[in-house]
Parts: C-alpha cells; structure tokens; sequence
C-alpha cells in the first residue's frame, strides 16, 4: 500500500473517531495513572455503561502530564467541548455518567477544565489554566489525546509523514533540516544532534547502528516513559530517520526494565510499524531496510551513559570506556553507531515533519525548542510538563507548578538528577537553558526537576545522591570509585553530628579531584550536587558542623521529638501509634518520649490531634520534659 | 529446571550479546539464578561460570537467593526521599522484621528498595507484588502489609 493511502484511510478513521455520534470516554491509563487507580475507574465506568445500556466508546490513552489530578477522564458528548475531569474515584464515575450522559448536567465541581469549540458554564478552558498556559505541546502533542496502541490515530496526526519526506530527499538534506533546528540531545550534555549524526554519516562502514536510549535513570524522572506510554511511535519515526540519514540497517532501543507498559507499548508499535512497510526490508518502496530490537535494561545506572549502555547489549557488565573513538567511528560491536535519547528522536520526528525552520521559533538563540521536566517534590501540581527553553525557574515553580506545597517557603530546585545541582531563590530568575543551568553548576540533565522546601535539609540531600551514585559507580575508574565514597564517609558523619571544622573544604577538593579525574559522565558529574549545595547553602554545613543542629530538621542523630507537658492532654493517641512503644502514659497523664527507645519517625508528631499540637521536633535544643508520666495539669 | 533452561537457550541460540536476556529469562522463569542454572547458562553461552556470575552481579536486577512470596519494593527516588521515604522503608522493616534486601525466615516476604518507579506525584511509593501503593504513611504501611500477612 502506498502511504496516501495509508494515510487517507488513517485520516477517514479518525475523523469516524472525533465526530462519532456516541459518547467517547478517554481513560489515562499511563503507569502514573494506574498507580493512583486508573484501571479500577475504568472498570467503573464499563460496569455503569452497561448497568445503563448507554452505547460510549472507552479509550484508553497516555498521560496529559497533569499528575497531581490522577486518575482522569474525559468525557466528549457529542456537539459537546470534551471536558477533562480529575481525581476520578470508582464511587464518583458511576454518578458522573449518569448525571452527565443522561440528565446532561457536566458536573462542573468535578471537571478541570474543557478542550475544543463551545463553551460550558462554570468549567473553564483547559489550555488556559494557569498549569498550562505557559507550556508547549510540541514534543508530548499526541500524549492523551490519541490511543498509543493505534497506529492509526498517529498517522492521522501527520504521523510517519517526517519519515516519507526524508525517503523522498538526500541523507544530507536532512542533516541540514536537523542542523537548522538547532536541536540539541535531550539526554542531558546537549550536543548538537546534526554534528553527532554527521560524524556517524560519514564514517566509513558498511555496518552502522542506531540506539535509542530509553534507561531513564534518574530518580525523580519519568519523562521518556511518559512519553513511550503515551506516544511511541513518534519515537520510533524518529529512529527510522536517524538510520536512514547515517545509513544503519539496524537498531536498538535500550528500555529499562522497570517500564514494563512502555515495553509493551513499544513492541504493539514495532508490529504495526512492519504490518505498514514503515520497518523491515525496502521501506516504503524506498529500497531502505532497517530492523529494530528492543533490549531491556537490568537495573545499572551507569548504563545510561553510552558506552556502558553498548558493553550492555555486547552482554557484557555495563562498564564506561575512554573516548575517543567516539561511538560515531567505532560503538557497538566496533561499527559507527549513533545513539540519542528517547526525547531527541520524538524532535526528530517533528522537525522532519514541520520543518527545522519552524521548530527553532521556540526557545533561545543557543537552546533550540522545548523540553519536557518531572516536576515534583515540595511542589503544589506535580506533573510531566513541557516547556519553551528559556522559560525562567520561577514560572515554571510558581507559575506551572503552583508554588510549594502547604504554602511553604522554597528552598531549592535541583535539576539534572544525581549529575545535577540545586539550585536557591537567587537563582529563580535565572533561564532553563544549557548554558545558564552549566553555568549556575548544574546540568539541564534529561529533565528531573525536584522543588525541595524549608523542610528539606540540604546536607541530607547531597548524601543521598551520593550515596546513589557511590552505589551505582561501577568501579572501573579510581576517582569515581574512591573518590566517592570518601566524600560519602564526610557526608555521612557531617549528618550524624560528627563534622570536623574543615570538612567542607575536604569536601570540595575531593569533589573537584573526582570531576576531572573520572571516565565517564556519571563520575565527572557526581560531585554536582555537593559542590552546588556547599557553594550556595555553607551555613547549613556549618550550622551541622559546628553547632550540631540541623536547621531544617531532618538528620536523625541530631533531632529529637518531645512532648509539651502543658500541651498534652493524655489521650494517648500518639503512645496507641508509636511502633517502638517509646511513649509512656496513661490516660490524663502526661506522656513522655523515652528518647533512646526513639527512633524518630515523626508518627507521634503526625498523629496528635492539631488542637492539642503538643509533640514538637526539635535540633540543637532541650525541652525540658518530666521524667516519667504525671497527671496533666501539675 | 532443565527442561525449562532448554527452552529459553532455544529461543537464543546463535545471537549476538544473549547472555543478559538469557538470565532475565531464566530469572522470569526460575525465580532467582540458581548455582545449577548459572552453570548450565555457562555452558549455553561457552563462558565460564565466573564471567557469568560477573555479568550477572553487575546488574541489581538479578537475584541468587530464592525470593519470598510477596515482593516489597519501597523506592527511595528522590521525590519518594524528599518526602519521607527512608521513613516508610524503616516501617516496613521494623513490621517484617527484615533488613532491606532480605527475605523473611518463612520465605513470605522479600523487600528491596528501588531507586525510582516514576510514579513521583504520589510520593512516597510502595509497591507489593504489581499493586502501587502511594501517598503513604507509617501508619498506612501497617495496614496495607497486614493484607499480605
């Protein structure tokens, strides 16, 4: 079949789809959307439709990015706006359908907002909320709004028609098209896509590869399985044009394993990709043959970066090697290979089908286009969002995000993940670029964003990095290897209260020894959050160091709780709660915290009643408390 | 277990870097990697024993203990850490009575901690068998293992 015939006959099904005289109920069935219960409203909703005998297509599709309203449902009557609703629950969506669907009353109170012509009293327009207004929908467009599993509705949305006008052209048109996007790899470094892509063209081989890097490793980040969950294919075109421009007949994607829907969603895609004549021998009647396997990951961070993740599928430990030769001249299996991330290939995909022209209107003169962030944390609407690069830090924290949580003060934005920084409120005016983030001493990263708040303790913090990336080093090179697991044994003792007066000197000489010292990326950057967090948070070092205290309330061994003796009632709630049983009392007796029995998990704190408020945390001071429990009031 | 080792090492003969998805299927199969299965996995891939293992032991995916019953996985991501995650881990340790990385005496339960699900928004996660457990608290996670018990 030819592709405008495809394509006419994906364009007639999908129009059947938008304007069928059912009811359609789109479901956001991604991994987020499960986890907050998305399959359990969905089952609600085909039990009430078929209680009702009301006729209603149910569709299940990607995330909108919108997290903190999971599970939801749109619901598109027809004539009618489709109305996005959130916080869906299987007890409200029985009485929402048939409220909605029978006696036509749209339930306002439940709905976040309407899409498309018309209007509907009391919701307003989706794309103007305030979460919305300033993001753009270029690389997640499709995510939500089409079924994944349904080749189809992608190339009913100009889907694959990237992929035909580069068959049409030269390899090197398309590197100009790319270079003309200004597009820059996704994963994190940011180099220019057109340059790597050019090295690897003209090698000479007649072997080459592609990889598409889908080990999203970072904790705190789930924009690439967002974006398979909810929109492989454009993914996949993008690859299938990467390979035609450097002349690869074969491909890998390295998934990781803890993305099982997205694995799933992958391989339906790669079927309909061959039953299409979009993958296999001749392409299209192009004479380009290109195959795709999918590998899955084992759980090694390090194998994000890209010669560890090529050892990987050699099936050898996923262990970094010096460059040069860069992959372009001898990667997998010693052929040129060109490897990008799963949100490089997406932008491929589209700047082949709008043009690089188009594509460079957003963003700034060096950062070319958007990019997607994990926005979570201390914030009040988590959620994957995507940006215009150059978007300052505050509106994406304050405006997107909603502000801190509970109206808390901020602290700190850390981006990059463990190869990142954090970044303080002096830094909130600065612009979400390449070079600025650099420049600041973090990374853009591939685009965990993790707003932290007056509650969150800045030396904990850089810790727990490093404590993951000393685990996850995989212990080739010595700086890394030693390197950082000194600084963790500083880290470590600076939390327990235990810091010697020089130690974030000692910190900052190792930490710079480890960055230049290192093989790979992953031990180059691991000092990031160290380095960022003793350069713009010293007191708080200072603060565990000299006087012991931790101002933010978070070391264990140097916080205590106690009970307020005229505060407490003797309810006994907190001594019923504790898992140590380290309160004692007794009903109208004050209760006292033995505090070696402690272990401090705050249960008591959460649990005693706010009018009372009587449980306090404590750093650096001593409340003084009686020793055993006695009758309340004396 | 030979039989079962005979069809995965069917369905890989001859290609190109198989080791690791030779031992994710044997592990989807058997549970763990078995002394018995990394020496037949050996054998299949013309290697030793030792470079198997090594492979093997690089990657946390792979277990060389017999697993509990139910997997408990709570994940220390950096969302899950900035909102009380280590605390939750801690509970749940206290309430099985096991160190993370371990399996109860009864072989009922194995906890781990992950380093991210990517279900950020509901921190702190929990995640027993294929049921994702979110927005937790100590108290929660009391109620939710007493299920499994």
């Amino acid at each position: 079949m030819k592709f405008e015939e495809i394509q006419k006959r994906a364009l007639s099904a999908w129009d059947a789809w938008q304007r069928s005289s059912k009811p359609r109920i789109l479901v956001g069935t991604a991994t987020c959307g499960r986890a907050a219960g998305a399959i359990a409203v969905m089952e609600a909703i085909y039990e009430e439709l078929k209680q009702r005998s009301i006729e209603a297509a149910v569709t299940e599709v990607g995330c909108i990015g919108l997290c903190y309203g999971e599970p939801m449902v749109d619901i598109i009557k027809p004539g009618n706006p489709r109305i996005t609703y959130c916080n869906m629950t299987p007890e409200i969506v029985p009485q929402l359908i048939e409220d909605y669907l029978i006696k036509d009353n749209p339930h306002p109170e439940l709905a976040l907002g309407y899409i498309g012509d018309g209007k509907v009293d009391g919701i307003p327009v989706l794309f103007e909320l305030p979460v919305l207004k300033p993001q753009v929908r270029i690389v997640l467009r499709n995510c939500g709004f089409i079924d994944p599993t349904n080749i189809d509705h992608y190339i009913a949305n100009d889907g694959y028609s990237g992929l035909v006008r580069a068959l049409a052209t030269s390899p090197e048109v398309v590197v100009e098209e790319v270079k003309k996007s200004g597009l820059r790899g996704r994963g994190g470094a940011g180099f220019p896509t057109w340059m790597k892509w050019e090295l690897c063209r003209k090698a000479p081989s007649k072997e080459k590869y592609i990889i598409c890097n889908a080990d999203e490793g970072d904790p705190g980040a789930f924009m690439n399985r967002s974006l398979l969950e909810g929109d492989p294919h454009s993914v996949l075109e993008g690859m299938v044009i990467g390979a035609y421009t450097i002349g690869a007949n074969e491909g890998y994607i390295y998934c990781r394993a803890e993305y099982p829907l997205a694995l799933e969603r992958l391989r339906i895609a790669l079927r309909q990709m061959e039953g299409y004549g979009f993958l296999g021998d001749n392409i299209l009647g192009s004479g380009f043959n290109f195959h795709i396997k999918i590998k899955e990951g084992a759980g090694a961070f390090v194998c994000g970066e890209e010669t560890a993740l090529m050892a990987s599928i050699e099936g050898k430990r996923g262990m970094p090697r010096s460059r040069p030769p860069f992959p372009a001249v001898s990667g997998l299996w010693g052929k040129p290979t060109n490897i990008n991330n799963v949100e490089t290939w997406a932008n491929i995909a589209l700047i082949l089908q709008r043009g690089g022209g188009w594509y460079s209107q957003y963003g700034t003169e060096n950062s070319k286009g958007s990019k997607t962030f994990a926005l979570v944390g201390k914030i009040e609407r988590t959620g994957l969002i995507e940006v215009p690069l150059g978007i300052k830090l505050r509106d994406i924290i304050y405006g997107v995000g909603g502000g801190i949580l509970k109206g808390k003060q901020f602290k700190a934005v850390q981006t990059g993940g463990p190869s990142g920084g954090c970044l303080p409120a002096s830094m909130l005016d600065s612009p979400v670029d390449y070079e600025s983030l650099t420049a600041a001493g973090s990374i853009m990263g591939s685009g965990g964003m993790i707003v932290m708040d007056e509650n969150t303790c800045v030396v904990d913090i850089a810790r727990y990095f490093l404590s993951f990336t000393q685990a996850e080093s995989c212990g080739k090179c010595v700086p890394c290897r030693v390197g950082t697991r000194q600084m963790l044994n500083i880290l470590e003792r600076i939390a327990k209260g235990e810091g010697q007066p020089n130690d974030v000197a000692q910190l900052e000489r190792l930490a710079n020894t480890v960055k230049l010292g290192s093989l790979c990326g992953l031990g180059q950057t691991a000092p990031n959050p160290v380095l960022t967090t003793a350069r713009y948070f010293r007191d708080e070092y200072e603060a565990h160091i000299l006087d012991k205290r931790c101002p933010a309330l978070v070391c264990k061994e140097l916080i205590s709780f106690y009970i307020l003796p005229d505060k407490c009632t003797g309810c006994m709630i907190c001594a019923r709660n504790c898992p140590v049983e380290a309160i004692s009392g007794g009903k109208r007796l004050i209760h006292v915290i033995e505090q070696e029995k402690c272990v401090k998990c705050g249960t008591c704190l959460d649990v005693c009643p706010e009018r009372f408020s009587a449980v306090v945390k404590v750093s650096g001071e001593q409340i003084k408390v009686p020793q055993k429990p006695v009758p309340v009031g004396t | 277990m030979h039989d079962q080792l005979a069809e995965v090492f069917k369905e890989y003969e001859g290609e190109k870097g198989a080791v690791i998805p030779v031992l994710q299927k044997v592990q989807e199969k058997l549970g763990y990697l078995s002394e018995e299965a990394i020496s037949e996995i050996a054998k299949f891939s013309k290697m030793s024993e030792s470079e198997i293992f090594g492979i093997a032991s690089f990657y946390a995916q792979f277990r060389f203990t017999r697993p509990g019953e139910h997997a408990v996985k709570v994940c220390l991501g950096t969302a899950c850490h900035v909102r009380g995650g280590e605390q939750i881990l801690e509970a749940v340790e206290r309430d099985l009575d096991v160190e993370r990385g371990g399996t109860t005496k009864d072989y009922k339960f194995s906890l781990e901690r992950v380093a991210c699900f990517g279900s950020c928004a509901l921190a702190p996660v929990m995640v027993v068998d294929k049921n994702v457990y979110g927005r937790l608290t100590i108290i929660k996670v009391r109620d939710i293992l007493s299920k499994y018990h």
